[in-house]
C-alpha cells in the first residue's frame, strides 16, 4: 500500500519536474523582459514613496526622513497651484475639444474619396509631419511666428497686431493646439480608417434598400460601426487629461508665457529637475499620476455601463 | 443597383476634393518653405514677407556653414550609435517577450501579462524614474538613453498578438524535431512574422531618432549629444554662436536665418528620404494593432 502511495508521489513530482523543464527555457526568455521592467517601470514605482518623504540623496531611501502628507498639502496651497491646474485642464481640453474629432472626421472624409490615387496620395502628404521630430516642429514654430514669420504675416494680413506670437501668453494654448493637430490629425486617422474598413458592406446595402440617404448612412450605419473604436480611444485620452506632455511645452514656453503655459508636467519638471526638490515634485507627479488613473477607470466604468465597449 | 447620387452629395464630393486638397497643402507648405528658406539668402530672408514660393537668391552658404560645423556631424554619429544599440536591445526584449507571452499554455501567463500591460496605464513618473536611472550609475552614459522605455509595451502586444495568429503545426513539427524555444524563436517564427517585427522596427527607429528629452536629463558632455539635442540649442535655444564665428553682427543674424533651415533639412532628411518607402509598412502596422490590438 506504501509502496503504491510513494510510487503515485514520485510520478506526480517527476511530471511537475517535466513540466517545469518543458516550460524552463519560455521562463529564462523572459528573464530579461522581467528584469527591465522590474528596473525601469517597477523599481521607479517603488521609489514614489520619496513623495512622503524628504528624500535627500545622500540618504537614500531608508534614511530620508517621513514627512507624511507634508508636500500634498504644500502644493495645493501653493501659489501657482490654480494657475497650473487651469492651464492643464485648458490645454488638456481645448485639446481634446478640436484634436479629437479632426482624426475622426478625416478619416470620414478619406472614406468618401472615390479616386483610390487621388486617397492615398493626400493620406501620405498628412502622415508626413508625424514623423517630423517635435524639435523640428517647434523650431519650425519658432520660426513662423516670429515677428518676421510667415504665420505672423498672415495673422497681421487678417487686422491682427504684428508680433512675435509664441512669446505673448494669449496665444500659447492656440499656437499649441493647433500645431498638435497639424502633427497628428493625419497619423491619427489610421486607426479610424481600419475601424471604417471593418463595418460590414451588407450594412449599408440594406440601409440603401431601406431607402437611406447618405446622411442617413453616415448617421445609422457608419457612426455606430466605429463607436467602439472612438470610445476606446476617448476612454485612453482621458486616462491622460492631466498628463499634458512636457516635451512640446518645454521647447516653446518662456518664463513671458508661464502664465499660460506652464502645466503640472512642466512644473514637476522645473521643481524637481532643474530646482533639486526631489520628494516634493514627486508629490506633485504622484497626485497627478492618481487623478489620470481615477479617470481612466471613472471613465472605463462609465463606459461599460452606457455600452458594451470598454478597455477591460 | 443604380441609385442617383443626390445634388447634394455630388456638392460635398466637390467641397471634399477641394477640401483635401487644400489640406495637402497646409501640410506641405511648412516643409517647402523650410526647403525654399535653406536655399535662400539670409538677408533677403529677413526682409521678405507673404509667402516663400522661389528661393531668394539662391545660395547653398546655409548648408555650407552647416558641414563645417563639428557639432552637427558629432551629433548625427552619436544619433547613429544611440539607433544601432537602441535598436538591437528594443527589439530583442520585445520579441522575447511578445513570443513568451504568446504561449497560452505557459503556466503563470496571465501573471505576466499583467505585469506587462499594467505599466501602461500607472508609471512612476519622471522624478522617480530619474532617481531610479541615476542610482544604477548610468548617468552620463548611452545606456541611460537606450534602457530607460526601451520597451514599449503596445509594440510588445501588437507583436505578441501577430505571434499568436501563427499555425501551431508548425511549431510542433519543429519541436518533434527536437528544436529548443530559442531555435523556434529565430528560424520559425521571425521569419514568418517579418511584415510585423518589421514595421516595429520602424517604429523603434523613429522613435529613438527623433528622441531628445532623455538625453537631455541625462547626459552631462555635449559631445555625447545626439542629433536633436543639438537642434534644440540651435532652434530653439536660439544659441547659434559657434556657427557664425568670425561674423559681423546683422551679417551673424542673417547667417543664422537661413542655416536654422538647412540645419532642419539636414537632419530631417534621412526620416524624408525613407519615408515613401516605408509609409506603406507603417500604415499597414498601425491597422494590425487596431484591429487585433
Amino acid at each position: 500500500m506504501r509502496l503504491h502511495s510513494n510510487f503515485v508521489k514520485i510520478q506526480s513530482t517527476q511530471k511537475s519536474l517535466k513540466r517545469f523543464n518543458k516550460f524552463l527555457p519560455l521562463y529564462l526568455m523572459f528573464l530579461p523582459v522581467a528584469l527591465y521592467y522590474i528596473l525601469f517601470c517597477y523599481r521607479p514605482m517603488y521609489g514614489l514613496i520619496i513623495a512622503f518623504q524628504n528624500y535627500e540623496p545622500s540618504l537614500g531611501l531608508l534614511g530620508s526622513k517621513w514627512v507624511g502628507v507634508e508636500h500634498f498639502s504644500r502644493y495645493i496651497n501653493n501659489y501657482y497651484f490654480w494657475r497650473i491646474l487651469k492651464n492643464t485642464f485648458k490645454i488638456s481640453l481645448n485639446s481634446i475639444l478640436f484634436g479629437f474629432p479632426a482624426p475622426i472626421i478625416l478619416a470620414l472624409m478619406f472614406n468618401e474619396i472615390k479616386s483610390q490615387w487621388f486617397k492615398r496620395g493626400v493620406q501620405t502628404i498628412t502622415y508626413l509631419p508625424h514623423f517630423i521630430s517635435i524639435v523640428i516642429i517647434c523650431g519650425m514654430i519658432k520660426n513662423f511666428t516670429a515677428e518676421t514669420g510667415f504665420i505672423s504675416d498672415i495673422f497681421s494680413f487678417f487686422g491682427g497686431e504684428k508680433q512675435n506670437l509664441l512669446n505673448n501668453p494669449s496665444y500659447f494654448v492656440s499656437i499649441y493646439i493647433i500645431s498638435d493637430i497639424w502633427q497628428s490629425m493625419g497619423w491619427g486617422s489610421i486607426i479610424y480608417i481600419a475601424a471604417l474598413s471593418g463595418v460590414a458592406p451588407e450594412l449599408y446595402e440594406a440601409a440603401i434598400i431601406d431607402g437611406a440617404g447618405k446622411w442617413k448612412q453616415l448617421w445609422h450605419v457608419t457612426i455606430p460601426g466605429i463607436m467602439p473604436t472612438i470610445v476606446i480611444m476617448f476612454i485612453l485620452r482621458m486616462g491622460s487629461v492631466l498628463g499634458v506632455g512636457y516635451e512640446k511645452i518645454i521647447l516653446l514656453y518662456s518664463p513671458t508665457t508661464y502664465k499660460t503655459a506652464d502645466v503640472i508636467s512642466t512644473y514637476i519638471y522645473r521643481e524637481g529637475l532643474l530646482g533639486l526638490n526631489w520628494s516634493y515634485s514627486a508629490a506633485v507627479g504622484l497626485f497627478n499620476s492618481i487623478i489620470n488613473f481615477t479617470f481612466l477607470i471613472t471613465f472605463n466604468k462609465l463606459s461599460k455601463k452606457v455600452s458594451e465597449t470598454s478597455l477591460w | 443597383m443604380q441609385i442617383k447620387n443626390s445634388p447634394q452629395y455630388v456638392a460635398f464630393c466637390i467641397f471634399n476634393t477641394i477640401f483635401m486638397i487644400f489640406l495637402s497643402i497646409i501640410m506641405l507648405y511648412p516643409i517647402i518653405y523650410v526647403f525654399v528658406a535653406s536655399v535662400s539668402d539670409s538677408t533677403e530672408l529677413m526682409k521678405h514677407t507673404g509667402l516663400l514660393l522661389k528661393p531668394l537668391d539662391f545660395n547653398l552658404a546655409a548648408y555650407k556653414n552647416v558641414f563645417k560645423n563639428p557639432m552637427i556631424l558629432k551629433g548625427y554619429c552619436n544619433t547613429l550609435q544611440i539607433l544601432v544599440l537602441g535598436l538591437t536591445i528594443s527589439m530583442v526584449i520585445t520579441t522575447l517577450g511578445a513570443y513568451v507571452l504568446s504561449k497560452n499554455e505557459l503556466p503563470g501567463k496571465n501573471a505576466m501579462m499583467f505585469f506587462v500591460v499594467f505599466t501602461m496605464f500607472f508609471s512612476g513618473g519622471l522624478i522617480p524614474t530619474y532617481l531610479a536611472v541615476r542610482s544604477y550609475g548610468i548617468y552620463n552614459t548611452i545606456w541611460a538613453l537606450v534602457l530607460p522605455g526601451a520597451v514599449n509595451t503596445y509594440n510588445l502586444i501588437v507583436m505578441r498578438t501577430s505571434f499568436q495568429a501563427l499555425p501551431r503545426d508548425i511549431e510542433e513539427a519543429a519541436v518533434i524535431d527536437g528544436a529548443g524555444e530559442l531555435m523556434i524563436l529565430i528560424r520559425i517564427i521571425l521569419p514568418l512574422s517579418l511584415p510585423v517585427v518589421s514595421v516595429i522596427i520602424l517604429f523603434y527607429a523613429v522613435g529613438i531618432w527623433n528622441s531628445w528629452f532623455g538625453a537631455m536629463i541625462y547626459l552631462k558632455d555635449r559631445i555625447k549629444f545626439p542629433l536633436q539635442l543639438i537642434l534644440r540649442e540651435i532652434l530653439i535655444q536660439g544659441d547659434t554662436s559657434n556657427m557664425t564665428q568670425s561674423v559681423g553682427d546683422f551679417e551673424r543674424n542673417s547667417v543664422s536665418e537661413s542655416v536654422k533651415y538647412a540645419i532642419i533639412i539636414v537632419s530631417t532628411l534621412p526620416i524624408m528620404l525613407i519615408y515613401p518607402f516605408i509609409q506603406k509598412n507603417f500604415v499597414k502596422g498601425v491597422m494590425i494593432g487596431a484591429i487585433k490590438g
